[in-house]
């Protein structure tokens, strides 16, 4: 899902909101780079999770720790509250069973962070009129190919939060790697959500 | 990209020997009985470096031995047990690591055990032989490291009963224990497990050679017993995908017989087994192995609390199950994990769909050996100067 074509912007904007030292999942971690680069910049420890075989080999060629499972079943095994920080790094837009993996998230994890592509930037809103599915630097694929199945926009999960008891507690929008201050709904190509249970345990 | 695993498959360590090992300083065993000398057949292939830390211990299950690869020079026809995993080029290098292999104690293929001359009386332990525990064989183990100058081993490994003994050396040993790769294991038996064995122990122990273990005293063996220990055993080890597609219904003649020979194929499978397994094993010795099989369980002690028990271990571990393993199923393996990640221990965790059972852990498959050998790039990066 996520993988090589995920940019450094998106790693270092992740990274600022996690203290050094803490414990860290990264759910979809694919070849496990990120967790690479937090182990890198930040000191964290922590696992990835993949379906993957060929992603759990290039964790472990990474020097990752991952564990093999399938995200659309929840997170069985891990215990509640036992990582700081549990990330969902472009991978929420193509499971089928997002709701349940953002209660996942915040059962294991003291505080969430996610990213997904802004449905509602301007460039695919504009493919949109002209009739025709997106295609875009972060939605790369043609409608009959795309894993993507729950696609948002900033305002839909924001909204969901609300409904979900969810607290934001930091959002950075970026296009082209680039940070995204005015309209972000519109503008923003990427969306990275820092968020925690409304009421913390 | 050439395909590493058919690229490698030619290569064998190639003739091996085995080495004996003689101890006398006492070994006290967890259920309290003392052996006061034994001795311990092993293997080894590779070079030990001069730092002394790229050796990995192998550890075996059931009725496999010390010969895990490579071949003797007298019978070439006997192929080590893991010889697929293990030797130059192969997913543990043999050009790189330094590679032990030990014949347990108890064992029945050079190793003290039942069929050994007891000291005390001039003749075979037979019935007599003590009871062990996975426990007993990991500190047999240790001693042999002390012998051969490996303080810490760069890795042990092991599938089935052979991972318990890798996650017994990260307790018994932590500071001994770079990596553990515990392969298709559990962190105990299940109930239905221990059924299995007891099904097995009773065969033998019924069988009227049996003579209480001291079956060679009067020129017999338990072979009807250990025949029938053997088939129950083949059947947990074959998923029932893999039995169906390897015999079916399928007869060894054309129609059925209306008596009690082989009709189908797969009673005639058991039966080959079953003899070819009484003709070389020692049932005393598969009544020990399958009992130390059922007292592992190093959360017992710890009011059952896994995570407790595996607190001392300091190894990271490589933890592999098969999808199709229902004697020790991915269910099983994912306790481990779980009971690691709360000890926030290093652990890679891998689920191989295969469809061969239990069986897996020892055959060839693409997926399973590329990712043990980058495991084995990761040890060797990092104890490499």
């Amino acid at each position: 899902m996520n993988g090589s074509s995920i940019d450094r912007a998106d790693f270092a904007a992740i990274g600022q909101w996690i203290r050094s030292g803490s414990r860290v999942m990264d759910l979809g971690c694919a070849d496990g780079e990120l967790l690479k680069y937090l182990r890198e910049t930040k000191k964290v420890s922590g696992y990835g999770v993949d379906i993957d075989d060929g992603h759990v080999l290039a964790c472990v060629k990474n020097g990752v720790n991952v564990i093999q499972r399938n995200l659309e079943e929840g997170l069985g095994e891990f215990e509640d509250q036992s990582f700081d920080y549990v990330i969902l790094s472009q991978t929420l837009q193509a499971m089928r069973h997002g709701e349940r993996i953002i209660r996942e998230m915040l059962r294991v994890g003291r505080e969430g962070i996610v990213t997904f592509p802004n449905f509602g930037y301007w460039k695919n809103r504009l493919q949109v009129l002209k009739g025709v599915m997106p295609v875009s630097e972060h939605l790369p694929y043609e409608w009959f190919d795309t894993p993507n199945i729950h696609l948002c926009t900033l305002a839909d999960f924001e909204s969901f939060c609300v409904k979900r008891d969810i607290r934001i507690l930091q959002r950075q929008v970026l296009t082209e790697g680039k940070k995204v201050r005015y309209l972000p709904n519109l503008r923003g190509a990427l969306a990275i959500y820092h968020f925690g249970a409304r009421s913390q345990k | 990209m050439p395909n590493p695993i058919s690229s490698i498959n030619n290569s064998s360590v190639g003739v091996v020997s085995a080495q004996q090992a003689f101890f006398d300083e006492p070994l006290t065993l967890k259920s309290g009985a003392v052996l006061g000398q034994y001795e311990l057949a092993y293997e080894t292939y590779g070079t030990l470096n001069a730092q002394r830390n790229n050796a990995v211990l192998v550890c075996h299950a059931l009725n496999a031995s010390h010969h895990v690869a490579g071949y003797y020079a007298d019978k070439p026809e006997e192929v080590g047990w893991w010889d697929n995993m293990i030797g130059p080029g192969k997913p543990l290098d043999t050009s790189r690591f330094f590679v032990l292999g030990v014949n347990n104690l108890g064992g029945c293929h050079g190793s003290t055990g039942p069929q050994s001359i007891n000291p005390r009386t001039g003749l075979p332990w037979g019935g007599d032989f003590p009871l062990m525990t996975v426990e007993d064989w990991v500190n047999a183990q240790a001693r042999l490291a002390d012998r051969l100058g490996i303080e810490c081993f760069a890795a042990v490994m092991g599938g089935s009963l052979g991972g318990m003994q890798c996650l017994q050396w990260s307790l018994s040993y932590p500071q001994r224990t770079l990596h553990a790769l515990v392969i298709a294991c559990a962190p105990n038996l299940s109930a239905q497990n221990i059924a299995f064995n007891e099904v097995a122990r009773q065969a033998i122990l019924t069988d009227p050679d049996f003579n209480e273990g001291n079956y060679d005293a009067h020129g017999v063996k338990p072979r009807r017993g250990l025949r029938v220990a053997r088939m129950v055993g083949h059947i947990t080890y074959l998923s029932d995908d893999e039995m169906a597609n390897k015999f079916g219904r399928h007869l060894k003649q054309e129609k059925e017989n209306y008596n009690f020979d082989a009709d189908f194929e797969i009673e005639s499978y058991l039966r080959y087994q079953g003899d070819k397994f009484a003709r070389y094993f020692d049932a005393n010795t598969y009544l020990r192995i399958t009992k130390a099989l059922d007292y592992f369980d190093p959360a017992l002690a710890y009011g059952g609390n896994l995570a407790l028990a595996l607190a001392p271990a300091r190894a990271a571990f490589l933890v592999i199950s098969f999808s199709t393993d229902w004697r020790f199923a991915p269910e099983r393996s994912r306790q481990i994990v779980q009971a690691l990640l709360k000890n926030n221990r290093d652990v890679t965790y891998a689920e191989i769909d295969a469809p061969h059972g239990h069986d897996a852990f020892l055959l060839e498959d693409a997926r399973y050996h590329l990712l043990v050998s980058a495991y084995f790039e990761r040890i060797d990066r990092q104890i490499s100067p």
